[in-house]
């Protein structure tokens, strides 16, 4: 009898992911579907899914899911938490949703210390409407909304999410990720199972940007989009931690 | 034992909220509905229950949908520009089938207004306001006895329509004082196996409202549709005031309405035939009693603290049959029992005549 060596996680429902090839965001899927089923969560965890590319992630996860409006996710978050407290609640953002309609919502759950764990995907464009011009688009990328490009006289700067977010009190874990390469996926499984645990532990406050590619806004390849994220985006969005209560920094 | 208390309509919507055994309270600032959060900011907390004071209308309406979604009974209160930054998130609560209340403390528009009274948030508040093909069922308080019983009667609404509901009340209704009866309710919260609530069930439980299919939307509106219909058949309410023998009806909801019962008694004392319709659900509306009323020959007179929403309504329910005039003030003017009476008068002497819209003369 052949052993079985690999096998798809209890966290992932039996369902095809929609994501072009190359996308992150079914990486992630997997990781945070993955950490779920090795800590035992999947029967006591509520998921709040954006609007945007991962709009369908409520088919994915193998948990009970509630799909917000855009950007209104932490705000569902807030609710769902404080509601069942001894639930986990985690919710997954685009950086459209978050930083863009939603960053009055992400930037008041982080104030008031929200004890549930925020997933911030950036891949600096609206996936899903088309490749329009994102608040985090890199200084010169050009995308539907800026033809020419990403100009800081006209369209100002990318915003930073995680750096801005840190100056708040409250936050307790806020860490910068890439799952483009073994390590970087590695290092985000670990770090989405660290705020799993700090939520566990009553801790407040958790948000992990993501680094994730749109190889199919971009114009390129998946493996140029992955170089992209490691070579270009990464000098915008420096990984790292930038808070973290549970670690001396 | 009589619990008997003198209170102001915002205040009575708090202890009606707590009777209801409402768990989660989510609102933000705006005059005249704020002592509903000053309360229960204090109460809900004290009963172990969740109060969050949310960074605006936007998000406040999205964690009633968080609440909701995990089964929870959770409420929200505004007033006019804050309900209409609700729009969008009612839309996805009422899609998803999700029990919730809000409070309307309607005051005087368009823009930013003014903080008196208004009745100008009908069409808003019946005919959907947010996107797409949805109601929110609407009842309206024209007391602060009413300002307490609602918020129960609200919840087992919502409850059992799994629908939002709407109190559509007013400036003058969450502003007076009234002495009133603090009765136990006898709550029964329904069974939501539908939740999203984390716990462990057959199959995971997804809240949402997302239909790309175009049959299964269809599907869903027919669906949301077929409810309403079901509460048109048994949830119509409505107070008739001497209008057995009436030539003209006054039609009006909330304070007008009880504006318009003084009317009605010092026309009576001068020998004029009026009565009054007060409505207490707008959503449903009661078409067939106006139709029936308007079969029997009665003229009616719409008043409202607007410049004419409602009439609409009792005009399509007359089928023609007879006519429909209207009075309204706007900007926070509160309507006199003199203004209405004269106007009645002369209404009474020269209607405006079947098939006439009279609130666009
Ligand atoms: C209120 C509202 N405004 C706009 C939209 C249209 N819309 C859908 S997804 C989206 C952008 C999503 O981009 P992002 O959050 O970056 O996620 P991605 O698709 O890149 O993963 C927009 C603008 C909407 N659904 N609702
Ligand atoms: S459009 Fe971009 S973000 Fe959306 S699925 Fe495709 S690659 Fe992923």
């Amino acid at each position: 009898m052949m052993k079985q060596v690999f096998k798809r996680t209890e966290g992932l429902k039996d369902k095809e992911f929609h994501y072009c090839g190359g996308c992150l965001h079914s990486v992630v899927h997997r990781l945070i579907g993955e950490v779920l089923e090795e800590m035992g969560l999947l029967d006591c965890t509520i998921g709040i899914c954006p609007v945007g590319c991962a709009v369908f992630m409520y088919d994915y996860i193998n948990t009970d899911m509630i799909e917000a409006s855009h950007g209104r996710t932490p705000a569902v978050a807030t609710a769902a938490k404080r509601c069942n407290p001894d639930k986990l609640v985690f919710a997954y953002q685009g950086d459209g949703d978050l930083a863009s309609i939603g960053m009055a919502e992400i930037v008041h759950a982080a104030a008031r210390g929200e004890n549930a764990t925020f997933i911030f995907i950036n891949n600096g464009i609206y996936g899903m409407t088309g490749g329009q011009m994102a608040p985090t688009t890199l200084v010169g990328q050009k995308a539907t909304t800026c033809q020419f490009g990403r100009d800081p006289k006209v369209h100002g700067m990318p915003m930073k999410m995680a750096e801005m977010l840190s100056v708040l009190d409250k936050p307790y874990y806020i860490e910068r990720l890439a799952p483009t390469s073994p390590a970087g996926v590695n290092k985000t499984k670990a770090a989405i199972k660290k705020a799993f645990q700090y939520q566990l532990d009553g801790k407040g406050f958790q948000l992990l940007e993501i680094l994730c590619t749109c190889p199919t806004q971009w114009g390129m390849t998946p493996v140029q989009a992955l170089n992209h994220v490691d070579e270009v985006v990464k000098q915008t969005y420096p990984l790292g931690v930038f808070k973290d209560g549970g670690e001396k920094l | 034992m009589s619990n008997r208390k003198l209170l102001k309509g915002n205040v009575a919507f708090c202890y009606g909220a707590m009777a209801a055994k409402v768990d989660a309270f989510f609102g933000y600032p705006i005059t005249p509905q704020n002592e509903v959060p000053e309360y229960l900011s204090v109460l809900l907390p004290e009963a172990g229950k969740v109060f969050v004071q949310a960074e605006s209308e936007v998000a406040a309406i999205n964690m009633v949908y968080g609440a909701a979604a995990t089964g929870h009974r959770a409420m929200t209160s505004s007033s006019s520009p804050g309900v209409s930054l609700k729009q969008e998130g009612l839309s996805y609560i009422a899609t998803c089938e999700l029990p919730a209340v809000l409070i309307n403390v309607q005051r005087a528009g368009p823009g930013l207004g003014g903080i008196l009274a208004g009745q100008g948030d009908y069409f808003q508040t019946v005919k959907g306001g947010g996107h797409g093909d949805y109601h929110l069922i609407t009842i309206a308080p024209w007391s602060v006895q009413d300002a307490y019983d609602f918020v129960p009667w609200a919840f087992e609404l919502a409850e059992k329509y799994r629908n939002p509901v709407c109190i559509l009340a007013d400036g003058v209704i969450g502003q007076m004082q009234e002495a009133i009866e603090l009765h136990d309710v006898d709550v029964k919260i329904s069974e939501k196996p539908w939740a999203a609530d984390g716990k462990k069930k057959a199959e995971k439980a997804i809240v949402n409202s997302l239909w790309v299919e175009p049959d299964k939307l269809e599907e869903v509106n027919r669906t949301l549709h077929a409810k309403y219909k079901v509460a048109k058949e048994n949830e119509i309410k409505f107070e008739e005031y001497s209008v057995e023998d009436a030539d003209l009806v006054l039609v009006a909801y909330g304070t007008s309405a009880r504006i318009c019962k003084s009317v009605v008694d010092l026309g009576r004392k001068q020998g004029l035939k009026i009565g009054l319709l007060r409505l207490i659900t707008l959503f449903p509306f009661p078409d067939k009693e106006i139709l029936r009323l308007s079969e029997a020959g009665k003229n009616f007179l719409t008043v409202e603290m607007s410049m004419g929403q409602m009439v609409e309504d009792v005009f399509m329910s007359v089928c023609g049959k007879s006519s429909v005039d209207f009075y309204g003030r706007t900007g926070g003017n509160i309507l006199t029992v003199s203004e209405i009476l004269d106007y009645a008068q002369k209404v009474i002497k020269d209607p405006c005549g079947p098939c006439t819209r009279s609130w666009e003369i």
